[in-house]
């Protein structure tokens, strides 16, 4: 699982400074990464909320769908007052390719296996994208104010971070 | 309570200057980018406290030792009268990196 992620991270090319650095990501594309990782945590807590029918998990998924659902509108009206239009990117693709790819191992658990599982997931993920945002995201933005609305996500997502982990504390 | 502690609430300001009052006070903290404003708050037992929400996001003010749980709507406020006192340490139930503290005396 953890060697998994390692490489998944390595894949997406979201750790600087080793060989997978990537060339400086434009606006664009930072605003289209940071879109498309909300949205793909609100397609994993809608299959949860299909799935789950434990109250604790369906809270979190809830909390994760109506949070997530709220910063990317928030996203798009501010690349729509910057006049910027978010650019699909090799991260946005690779990120997109491995939370299918969760989704398709998920849908074929179920019970308390299910909902160990989306919660580890869920762990795993805002961390690796928490990562992102403080190594990569953030520094590269240009705009003073998507600069600023990634700093908020990153509160945010570190928080769902914590909430994962409680929850998950309380799965057997 | 020290008159050195600001808040924005006049009312509470007026409640300060007049110890003797038997007017509860209300004593207003701000929710905003994930932060409480002020993060520590004194009060007194029977005054309430009001947090409004300024994020899109939903918030709760729940304490540690189960006395209160407040939903705070986005955009909106939430209120709890409080009744004991004591120190308590208060956390977001959907953001558990957003914390706070009030310290209510009798």
């Amino acid at each position: 699982m953890f060697v998994r992620l390692i490489m998944a991270v390595a894949a997406l090319g979201l750790m600087t400074g080793g060989a997978f650095a990537q060339a400086k990501l434009t606006d664009p594309q930072i605003a289209h990464i940071a879109y498309t990782a909300g949205q793909l945590d609100i397609d994993a807590a809608k299959q949860a909320l299909a799935k789950s029918k434990n109250k604790e998990v369906r809270a979190f998924a809830q909390d994760m769908e109506r949070d997530h659902t709220a910063v990317n509108k928030q996203a798009l009206a501010l690349v729509k007052k910057l006049k910027v239009k978010p650019e699909d990117n090799a991260t946005s693709q690779a990120l997109t390719k491995q939370a299918a790819a969760k989704r398709a191992e998920l849908a074929k658990l179920n019970g308390a296996a299910f909902d160990k599982a989306y919660v580890d997931n869920e762990v795993a993920y805002h961390k690796t994208v928490n990562g992102a945002l403080e190594s990569q995201l953030i520094p590269s933005a240009s705009n003073g104010e998507l600069k600023s609305l990634l700093q908020t996500g990153l509160k945010i997502f570190q928080g769902h971070e914590q909430h994962a982990e409680m929850v998950d504390s309380k799965l057997k | 309570m020290t008159p050195r502690r600001t808040y924005p609430a006049l009312v509470l300001l007026a409640g300060m200057l007049l110890p003797v009052s038997a007017h509860a006070a209300t004593i207003q903290i701000t929710v905003q980018n994930l932060v409480n404003v002020p993060a520590e708050a004194n009060a007194k037992v029977g005054d309430t406290v009001e947090w409004i929400n300024k994020d899109v996001l939903a918030h709760t003010a729940t304490a540690r030792n189960g006395d209160w749980d407040v939903m705070i709507g986005p955009n909106k406020t939430g209120q709890v009268v409080l009744k004991k006192a004591g120190t308590v340490d208060y956390y977001c139930k959907f953001h558990p990196n957003m914390t706070g503290r009030l310290t209510v005396t009798p």
